[in-house]
């Protein structure tokens, strides 16, 4: 089995936001970049189970669609464990652009199971996934917490409002992970990072493809009004202020 | 042309979004000069499909076909499809949660039309189309411009609110094609939490965290909201240990939820856990510690041991439900 897992490179989760240029990009300036937290658990639990069962899965590629600057991330995940990576150098603006060059990746070289996050921490789109499928006319499944290979079949569990569903699907398909799928990422070796060097790293320039949308500006969220402390021996004092105050009781 | 709404319902009833959807889209509409049609999948009743005609939907679609029983992202994708198609929509709206998400997604593609996910308002302009929708975990708002004459759009729970307008509404039988090739996909199982309040449905969510100290100390929780008609919601290191279940847990790796009052027990704050509740109109954080996080994003707080609190604060709402 083949299986690709698509990785955004993101800022730190603990990143404080702010903007430049008349509110209008992003400030780089001294962020972390990370794997997305939801793509770390993919790769995570793609390789617990290459671990678990020997000879189930021969390859493990990461993609990303990025400038050379996302490249240490790239390399993190290789550092992690997977066996081969692809960058695809272009700035990834609007998710229709990202999917339509990760598309191109999947049908020149074809693969299992293609993961990809729910969202991304920095734009959430929350979208990639499922544009992915319908480009590449494949089935998906969604909110997937559970992922497994059991006698060469996929089991899947999906999260729903309220529950959870045992999915069942032809492969080749595209799984579109959230948390559940694996307890903590897994964190690169001194091993790993030394093996990392070694693997292939391959370049690709994007195709053509539209951009259907874009960031025109930005705005940090008005500032809370402070909290009101209540004495902690007048408790109900909060509920006579949530009730006549807040209306909300 | 047409605004359409991809409604949602929880064993035969709508779930409150629904409204909440039909309501923007009606806000649209009316900027666009034109009505709102909803598109109904599964067994609704005719008093549930007409009460959409509160919110301003002035048609509803109404598919019923056991091949549609559970979700299935490809052949819904296809039945919104054409639905869009029929109703000559150029708007579409659907909600920023699991199934809106992955339908959306894809119809994007299907219709060659721009998508703003997690939009937090009403577009900020029609020409050109621009949506304001969270980013960085709600940390701020990014203003997207649409490029396409058709337009997606998923609308973040809770951030709209129900605006009553009532309407005549004709329902309408709709039979879309449902192609076996795109049924790749199968439900085996489901497991469905009965007996509780959909969390993303609530009005009020009590919210427990690693200071609550254990799974043993949850009675005050569950009892609280069980008192005010509230969902249960947990910090993410408490269904981590298995103290509550993964269903509960909210933040940015867990669910995001946005209900009008949020009760923060014991838990401290961290950015990632107010990824996921930043959006409630209101929160209330206990806490021992004056300095936590939480107290910044809090409207009321009280610095003390929760374990003592959670007790009192009970007796004083079934006071005030005495009254
Ligand atoms: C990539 C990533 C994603 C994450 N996603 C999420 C997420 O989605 N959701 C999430 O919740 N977390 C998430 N986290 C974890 C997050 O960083 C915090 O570790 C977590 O939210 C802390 O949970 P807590 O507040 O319950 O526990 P703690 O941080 O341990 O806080 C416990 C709090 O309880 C207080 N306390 C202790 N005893 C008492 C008492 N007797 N009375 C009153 N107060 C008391 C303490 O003062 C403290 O503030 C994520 C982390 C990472 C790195
Ligand atoms: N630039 C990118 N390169 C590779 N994969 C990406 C990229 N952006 C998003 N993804 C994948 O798509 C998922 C959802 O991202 P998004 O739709 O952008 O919120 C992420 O979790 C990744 O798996």
């Amino acid at each position: 089995m083949k299986i690709l897992i698509c990785i955004s490179n993101v800022p730190d989760t603990t990143t404080k936001i702010k903007f430049v240029n008349n509110n209008t990009a992003f400030d780089i300036a001294g962020v972390q970049w990370i794997i997305n937290p939801w793509d770390e658990l993919a790769l995570t639990r793609a390789l617990e189970i290459k671990d678990a069962q020997p000879g189930i899965i021969e390859n493990i590629t990461v993609v990303n669609v990025g400038l050379i600057d996302s490249e240490p991330t790239i390399r993190k995940a290789l550092a992690i464990g997977a066996d081969a990576a692809i960058r695809i150098n272009a700035e990834p603006k609007d998710t229709f652009f990202v999917a339509s060059q990760i598309a191109e990746v999947v049908r020149k070289e074809s693969f299992d199971i293609v993961i990809c996050g729910i969202e991304s921490s920095d734009y959430n789109g929350a979208a990639l996934g499922g544009m992915l499928s319908e480009m590449l006319d494949l089935p998906s499944v969604s909110a997937v917490s559970h992922l497994d290979v059991v006698n060469g079949a996929v089991e899947l569990k999906r999260e729903i409002d309220g529950g959870q569903e045992t999915v069942a699907t032809q492969l080749p398909f595209i799984a579109i992970i959230q948390k559940g799928i694996a307890k903590d990422a897994r964190i690169p070796s001194m091993r790993g990072i030394m093996t990392a060097k070694s693997k292939p790293l391959t370049a690709v320039e994007p195709i053509a493809a539209d951009l259907l949308t874009e960031f025109v500006g930005f705005d940090l969220p008005k500032p809370k009004a402070a909290c009101k402390k209540i004495d902690p021996d007048n408790v109900r004092e909060l509920v006579n202020l949530l009730h006549n105050e807040a209306k909300l009781i | 042309m047409s605004v359409l709404v991809y409604t949602e319902n929880w064993d035969g009833k709508f779930k409150k979004v629904t409204f909440e959807l039909v309501s923007y889209a009606q806000e649209i509409a009316k900027k666009l000069g034109t009505s709102v049609v909803a598109l109904s999948i599964g067994n609704v009743n005719d008093e549930q499909l007409k009460a959409l005609g509160n919110y301003g939907a002035t048609k509803v679609l109404n598919v019923q076909d056991d091949k549609l029983k559970w979700l299935n992202n490809q052949a819904y994708t296809s039945v919104v499809a054409q639905a869009v198609a029929k109703e000559n929509a150029n708007v579409i709206i659907f909600a920023h949660n699991n199934s809106g998400k992955a339908i959306a997604s894809r119809l994007s593609v299907r219709l060659k039309a721009g998508l703003a996910t997690g939009a937090t308002a009403v577009p900020s302009s029609f020409d050109p189309f621009t949506v304001t929708k969270k980013v960085f975990t709600s940390k701020a708002l990014g203003n997207i411009v649409i490029k396409t004459p058709v337009r997606i759009i998923t609308l973040l729970q809770n951030a709209f609110g129900l605006i009553e307008s009532k309407v005549e509404v004709a329902v309408e039988a709709f039979q879309p094609e449902v192609k076996d090739s795109e049924l790749k996909t199968v439900v085996k199982e489901v497991n469905k939490i009965t007996g509780k309040i959909l969390l993303t449905d609530a009005e009020i969510v009590v919210s427990g965290g690693r200071g609550m100290k254990g799974p043993e100390n949850w009675g005050p929780i569950e009892e609280l909201a069980a008192l005010l008609g509230a969902g249960t919601a947990c910090s993410r290191p408490v269904s981590d240990e298995g103290w509550r279940p993964h269903d509960e847990h909210t933040g940015q790796t867990g669910k995001v939820i946005a209900p009008n009052l949020y009760f923060a027990c014991g838990i401290s704050g961290a950015i990632q856990h107010l990824g996921g509740i930043s959006g409630s109109k209101c929160i209330v954080a206990i806490n021992k510690d004056p300095d936590a996080p939480i107290f910044e994003a809090a409207d009321y707080g009280i610095v003390g041991d929760v374990l003592k609190v959670l007790p009192e604060l009970i007796a004083a709402v079934k006071e005030l439900k005495a009254q």
